[in-house]
């Protein structure tokens, strides 16, 4: 029962071949070959799968393959520059620490990135918030909070 | 997980053609985030799934002269953002904010929540204070059920096969009014409520209360409003006696049970807790000076 659908992946128009009881997570995964969503939990409670659908961070592992026709997908494979300059959000995460395992870092840094782009001047609060479902085992959450914090003071103008 | 088709419906039409073609084989799907569990829990077994989200006209938020409209498809990020909620429906508001995490109500939608009739299910309890109606519709016509009417047991609803629920009808509440919400969870974040307490109050002028209802989420197999301990509160003023008073009877009211979140006992001891606190935070926000 396969049937295609075309979006826009990273920037690429993009056609594939799905069933449709997948999720878009495994689209990505198998297809695609984009391993940075992670599967962690299957059932939206991680956050290791988060990725941007039309401006919004979802979780992937419950998005249905089958609405992501016509949409417009980011992953963390789309952040960094072609010849491999790190998005300043990466940039930050490395440079305060924010690093350890690195399971979940894909999905916080795709939740920060939905944040820092409809707010540029997050509160701690409203990081705290963007990051509320997203699991982290190692860092303890308070770098990763600095991480984002100081991406959005450098983001300014 | 079992495969299935997805269907695309593009108008309420086909959407009801569909159900009836495919019957209980087939299941509709809004956000996906109570189905998408559930599918992946071998819960569920239908050979088709009907999206409702490429259905025009279904999220919206109508703030109309004396009622607000709430299309079912309205994710609860569209209602935590809308200003409309955040100052007439505030008890709303409390729950959208804390309902899962951006992720999911980037997602998951008012309608989901309430079709999927799940005792826990956080706008229930605000819903039922302010005196929400369901719009359901089927391709016979439509008809308005009051949400208190609307559950049955858990995951049951009154709700015919051949109907979706298309809005929500919420009456504008009065001037000096005020409505909370408190969600009593081990972690701020990501949790399923222990109990769930609404309560709105509309006041008159002298400060005694015209009228009251309360809320409960978990606290029996549906959200249910505690009628008698509304009834007890109608016409007094909300000192301590009559706060512990009502909290005691909405207590009576509720029929909690054991389970892996909490025991009967706490949460019939926190009925009493909450329906002071929020009672007080919904006197406070009626603004009557
Ligand atoms: C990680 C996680 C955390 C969560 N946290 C919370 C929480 O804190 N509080 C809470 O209350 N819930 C929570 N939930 C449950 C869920 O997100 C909500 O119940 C959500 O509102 C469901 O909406 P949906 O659009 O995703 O529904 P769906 O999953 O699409 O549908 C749910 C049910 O409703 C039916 N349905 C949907 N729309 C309609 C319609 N218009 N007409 C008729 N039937 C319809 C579907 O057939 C299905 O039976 C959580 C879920 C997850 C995965
Ligand atoms: S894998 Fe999707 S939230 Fe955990
Ligand atoms: S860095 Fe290991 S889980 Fe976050």
């Amino acid at each position: 029962m396969k049937k295609v659908i075309s979006f826009k992946l990273n920037g690429e128009d993009v056609e594939a071949e799905v069933e449709p009881h997948w999720s878009l997570l495994h689209l990505l995964r198998e297809t695609f070959e984009l391993t940075g969503a992670k599967e962690g939990c299957g059932k939206g409670e991680c956050g290791a799968c988060t990725v941007i659908v039309d401006g919004k961070a979802i979780n992937s592992c419950l998005f249905p393959v089958m609405e992501v026709e016509g949409c417009e997908v980011t992953t963390i494979e789309g952040l960094a520059t072609l010849n491999g300059n790190l998005h300043p959000i990466q940039e930050s995460f490395v440079a305060n620490g924010a690093v350890q395992c690195g399971f979940c870092t894909p999905g916080m840094i795709m939740s920060a990135k939905a944040l820092l782009d409809e707010n540029k001047n997050p509160s701690e609060d409203d990081i705290r918030t963007a990051i509320a479902g997203n699991l982290c085992r190692c860092t303890g959450y308070v770098q990763i909070i600095e991480a984002i914090k100081k991406a959005s003071e450098r983001r300014e103008p | 997980m079992k495969k299935f088709d997805y269907l695309k419906p593009t108008s309420l039409d086909e959407v009801f053609s569909l159900m009836e073609k495919f019957g209980s084989n087939a299941k509709l799907i809004a956000g996906g985030t109570d189905v998408m569990v559930l599918l992946k829990r071998k819960r569920i077994f239908p050979d088709v799934l009907i999206s409702l989200r490429s259905v025009p006209n279904m999220a919206y938020i109508k703030d109309e002269k004396d009622k607000i409209r709430i299309g079912s498809m309205t994710t609860h990020r569209e209602l935590e953002t809308s200003t409309v909620i955040k100052e007439k429906l505030t008890a709303l508001y409390d729950a959208v904010i804390n309902l899962g995490s951006v992720q999911i109500r980037n997602v998951a939608t008012i309608g989901g929540n309430i079709a999927n009739a799940a005792p826990s299910a956080d706008t229930a309890c605000p819903l039922l204070v302010l005196d929400a109606s369901c719009l359901l519709i089927s391709s016979k016509g439509e008809r308005e059920v009051e949400l208190k009417d609307f559950f049955i047991a858990p995951g049951e609803t009154v709700m015919k096969q051949d109907e979706i629920l298309k809005e929500f009808i919420i009456p504008k509440p009065s001037k000096l009014s005020g409505s909370a919400y408190w969600k009593l969870s081990r972690r701020k974040a990501m949790d399923l409520p222990i109990l769930g307490v609404a309560i709105s109050l509309a006041m008159n002028e002298d400060k005694s209360i015209k009228k009251a209802r309360i809320g409960l989420g978990v606290a029996a197999p549906t959200p249910i409003r505690a009628f008698k301990a509304e009834e007890f509160l109608t016409g007094k003023f909300l000192t301590d006696e009559v706060l512990a008073e009502a909290g005691n009877i909405a207590s009576k009211e509720a029929s909690p049970r054991d389970s892996i979140r909490g025991e009967a006992w706490y949460r019939r001891e926190m009925i009493r807790v909450l329906t002071k606190r929020v009672a007080t935070i919904s006197f406070k926000r009626a603004n009557i000076v």
